[in-house]
This record gives C-alpha cells, structure tokens and sequence, in this order.
C-alpha cells in the first residue's frame, strides 16, 4: 500500500512504533515538570529546582518515588477492578498517537517512508473509538475503591465524557466535511491545499473543538472527576504509588495527544506556513504535493531536511497546545458540575449542531457555484465561520453563562457604596 | 495468521458473551459485554470494515456502555445479585431458541461461499472507487435515505418518550 518491500515496511514500522512511544513517554514526564515550572512562573514563585540543574532530573526521581513507594490496596476494594482501572486509562492514552503524521516523509534509498506510525483509513474515528475507551479506567478505579469520593468522581468522570464526547464529534465533523476523508495525512494534504489552516475557515469547529478536548481529558477548568476542593483527589483517591503514576501518565498522554490532534486539525499538523515546497501526501502510488491547473497531480520533492524541518514544526506547534493546556489550568477557576453538564449540553451540543449545518450548506454553495478548492474557497468559509463565531461569543457572554450575582434573573444588584471623591495625592509625596 | 487471529477474537467474543449471562456482578457482566464488543470490533477489522469496527467501538463500547455503567454504579447494584433467570425450563426454551436461530443462520450460510465471494467482489469496487466510507455513505444516503431517516425519527420518538414517561415519576 506504501510502495514499500514487505520487510522494509516491517522494519521501519517497528522503529516508528518504538521511537513514537520512547518520545511520547519521556514527554510526559517532561510535561509534568513544564506544568510545574510554568505553575510556578504564574505564580511568582521558583518551582522545582533542586534535582539536577533547573530542576530537569525531576521527573527522573519522581518515577524513582513512585516505584519505591508503599503500594495501598484498600482492604474493601473490589481488587480485580481497582487493579484493572489504571491499566485501561493508560493504555488508550498512549497507543491514539499513531495515527498522528509528524512530518514530511521521508526519502530513502529503499523507499520513501510515510512519518506515521499507522496510517489507518480510518484515521481520526479510531482516535475517537480509543479514547472513548478510556474513560472506563477511571469509573472503574473510582467505583472499584469503594470510597464514595473516588466514587463521585468516577460517576462525573462518565457522565462528562459522554456529554462532551458528543460536542467533540460535531466538531470534528466541520473538519472532516471539507477534507472530504477522515485520514489525517489528508486533513494535513488539504489544509497545505487551502494555503490556508484550518483554525481560519472553521473557527467556531476549533473553538468547540478545544473547549471539549479540555473537557475529555479532565483538565481544569473541567476536573470535575477529580475536584480537589470537593472530592479529596477523586478518582484516584485510594490509589497510590506506580497505580497512581498510571493514572497521572494516562492524563499527560492525553493532554499531548490532544495537543497534536488541535495542531493536526486545526494548525495544519507539520506544514509549514507559506512555503510550500513541503507539500506531500500519499496518492494514488505516488507522492504528489499538489495539482496543476488541468488537475494533474505534481510530483513532491521530497529530502531529509524537510522532514526534520516539519518535524520541528510539528513538535513546536503541539507544545504550543500542551502550553496552552497549562497555562489554562493554572489561570482559569474550576467550574460547579452543574455548569459543566448545562455547558455541554445546552451551549456546544446546539452550537456544534448549527455550525454543521452552516458548514454544510456553505460548502454546498461553494460547489454549486463552482469555486475551485483553493484560497478563495478558503476566504469564504473564513468569513462564513467568523459571522458564526462573533454571534457564538457575543451570545456566550459571562452574564448568561457563568450567570453568577449579576446574573439579571437573580434580580437587581444591591445598590453599590457612593462612589468617595479620593482627593489624588500630589506626584511630590513619598521622598524625592 | 488472519486465520489464526480470527479464531482468537471469536473465541474472546464468544467468552465475552458467556460472561455477561454467567456473572453474578452486574459491574463484571458489563465489561464483559465490553469485551465482546470489542472483538466482533477486531474481527470487523480482520475482514476489513474498519469504519464498522470504529463506529462499534465509538458507539457500542464507548457510549452505549459507558451509559450502562453510569446507571449500575448509580443504582450501586450490589455484589451479590440474584440471577433473573433460574434454571430449568426456561433456560432450557432459551437453549433451544438459539439453538434454532444458529441452525437457520447455519443453513442460509452453508454452502453458500460462491454468493458471499460475488457479493464480496462488489463490495470491494465500491470500497475501491469511495473508500471505506464512502462505500457505506451512498447507499446509506441515496438508496436507502428515507429507511435511515426514519430510523432516526423513531429513536427521537423513543427518547421523547422515555422522558415523558420519567418527568411524571418525578
């Protein structure tokens, strides 16, 4: 299928599936150091900093921690469950990156070697199939304690997941509309093909899309499963040492995956912006990187350097994400659960809804009028998608969302103090 | 080894199955099911309808069970529950009825591979010439859109209902 000898493919397969996993791995450990370092830049303080030089060996001795530490297993628990839980959290979070492309392919005397460790044809929907799987984990750890705050969590944890999992599809819809396939080398192909990413054309999808990402992978201001203030730590309440750990290694690979996923979808995954001699995909047993005028396909000039250039692209585009990831949890309030559940199913699932529909009859027009795929088409679902996003902000205003005192159905505000004239301090006071 | 592969998925699915019927933990007969799910998922997979593998997967096991779950757990059903069904007659009748049904699926089948390799030759243009999907969303949306539409309409009905029926209890 690749145009590659049967043990090539089999060697290079198996040195992407090992390298993916290393990369994915010490990443994770790495996020978990970022999250605190950057924690600590928000909040004015040093963060860790004793292992090693900046702190970078920390995570090295974190996992030295968790496998030396005391492992706990509740005496009421239901042990085969409790046991089972991290594992089935863990192994979705990890194994959804290989439908992922990385980069350009690369060319080799043998072949030319696609930058992707499975290119299934069914690329984001298997995405979508693993990673509804691993919400089982955490119900299960949760009700398997048989604490009732590990308890509350996994109940939360399920009902969220099955809430925004709904909103995520809808917006991932929008993507694949255009794309016409469901493969990430194309959404990638076709976004270098727009000259345009997709966070232009389908804004309103990318917003929906990351306000549900943030909601799958539990993180604030959606950790409902796990609200310290309220639950203890959820969940993972009665968990502990290297159990624990997989549950903390299952939201971090999370928070990459869906990271790479928004760059993928929405940043056009490795592509670099403007340039387009690294345009390439897959097609029809060559590697075009585009079509001429009369609709020919091109053939790509592929080299070694344009893949590790993408490369960097692409690893610099999802730190971006995973930076975002962070930055948003340390700087937004958590939400009540009520609000999360109204959110979901009152705000994005309609909005998702009607933005399809929008989508739909725009790119129908679009063909109807016969507008080649290209900029142009690109500038007017651009514009199509910003009317919709404007209204989408203007009608989610705090007011009516967040509705807190000054929501107008809680009635009228208390009158405020009178306002004091402050007579303003001459510049010369205060020494010099 | 697709052969092999095969066998070993029917057999998970088929043990999955038993499973569900034979636990005594609702929570255990649930996953269970997941496992079933799971392997007619694979075996989807081994026969090439990838799209029917993750849409059983996305739907089945990761929605549909995923509810179950919720509702056992938010009823705690206990660890001790008594099976519905107690033996005798009526797992005799249930033993036979299947038993009927995997006879007539057995005489439709057998012998019959001359029309299933036809059948499969044309599968594989149209899969060929609109990919995976797009070999299911024709005929889904053409031929067969009023059929799918109404399915929808019903399910919508259904949902209707339930709430109507549930609103009065509370």
């Amino acid at each position: 299928m690749n145009g590659l000898a049967p043990l090539f493919f089999m060697i290079t397969s198996t040195v992407k599936v090992v390298t993916v996993f290393s990369v994915l791995m010490v990443a994770v450990a790495y996020t978990t150091l970022a999250e605190r370092k950057i924690s600590a830049w928000l909040q004015d303080r040093h963060g860790p900093n004793r292992v090693g030089p900046w702190g970078i060996l920390q995570p090295l001795a974190d996992g030295v921690k968790n496998i030396a530490k005391e492992e706990t297993m509740p005496g009421t628990s239901a042990k085969p469950y409790f046991v089972l839980g991290p594992m089935i959290s863990m192994i979705p979070a990890l194994v959804t990156f290989a439908v992922i492309p990385f980069a350009a392919p690369l060319p080799t005397p043998w072949g030319t070697v696609p930058m992707i460790v499975a290119d299934v044809p069914i690329g984001i929907l298997y995405i979508m199939a693993l990673s509804s799987l691993g919400v089982y984990g955490l119900v299960l750890g949760g009700w398997a304690s048989n604490n009732k705050y590990a308890f509350l969590g996994g109940l939360r944890a399920s009902a969220q997941m099955v809430s925004y999992e709904v909103a995520l599809g809808l917006s991932l819809v929008t993507v694949l509309m255009v794309t016409g396939n469901v493969t990430l080398t194309q959404v990638v192909f076709e976004q270098q093909r727009l000259q345009l990413w997709y966070i232009l054309p389908l804004s309103l999808g990318f917003i929906l899309f990351v306000i549900s990402a943030f909601a799958e992978t539990n993180r604030l201001p959606f950790d409902m499963p796990e609200a310290e203030s309220e639950l203890v730590t959820g969940y993972h309440t009665e968990y502990s040492s290297m159990k624990f750990s997989m549950f903390f290694i299952a939201e971090y690979a999370h928070v990459i995956t869906q990271s790479a996923l928004m760059a993928t979808l929405f940043l056009g995954g490795w592509d670099i912006p403007v340039w387009h001699g690294d345009d390439a995909f897959f097609f029809q047993g060559q590697w075009i990187s585009g079509f001429d005028a009369a609709g020919a396909p091109v053939l790509a000039a592929l080299a070694w350097w344009k893949t590790l250039l993408t490369l960097g692209m692409f690893l610099l585009k999802t730190g971006f994400f995973v930076f975002v990831y962070i930055w948003v949890r340390w700087t937004l309030p958590r939400f009540r659960y009520d609000q999360v559940m109204q959110l979901g199913w009152k705000v994005m699932l309609p909005t998702a809804l009607t933005y399809v529909v929008v989508i739909a009859g725009t790119l129908l027009v679009l063909d109807e009028v016969g507008v080649p795929f290209g900029l142009r088409f690109g500038l007017v679902l651009t514009a199509v998608s910003a009317v919709a996003t404007g209204i989408f902000v203007f009608w989610l205003d705090r007011d009516r969302i967040i509705g807190g005192a000054s929501h107008p159905a809680r009635g009228p505000l208390p009158p405020r103090m009178p306002s004091v004239d402050v007579p303003k301090l001459p510049a010369s006071v205060g020494g010099d | 080894m697709i052969d092999i592969l095969f066998y070993v998925f029917a057999a998970l699915a088929l043990g999955g199955a038993m499973g569900v019927v034979a636990g005594r933990n609702p929570v255990a007969s649930l996953l269970s099911m997941v496992v079933c799910l799971a392997s007619v998922a694979c075996i989807y997979v081994l026969l090439e309808a990838h799209f029917l593998a993750a849409v059983q997967i996305i739907v089945y096991a990761g929605a549909i069970m995923v509810l179950f779950l919720f509702v056992i757990m938010l009823l705690n059903l206990g660890h001790d529950y008594q099976p519905d069904l107690k033996a005798g007659l009526w797992s005799l009748l249930a033993f036979g009825l299947s038993g009927a049904m995997f006879g007539f699926l057995g005489r439709q089948f057998w012998g019959s591979s001359a029309m299933i390799a036809t059948a499969g030759a044309a599968v594989d243009a149209q899969v060929e010439q609109y990919g995976a999907i797009g070999a299911i969303a024709r005929p889904l949306y053409t031929t067969y859109v009023v059929p799918f539409e109404i399915t929808g309409i019903l399910l919508l009905v259904a949902i209707v209902g339930a709430l109507v029926l549930a609103k009065r209890n509370v």
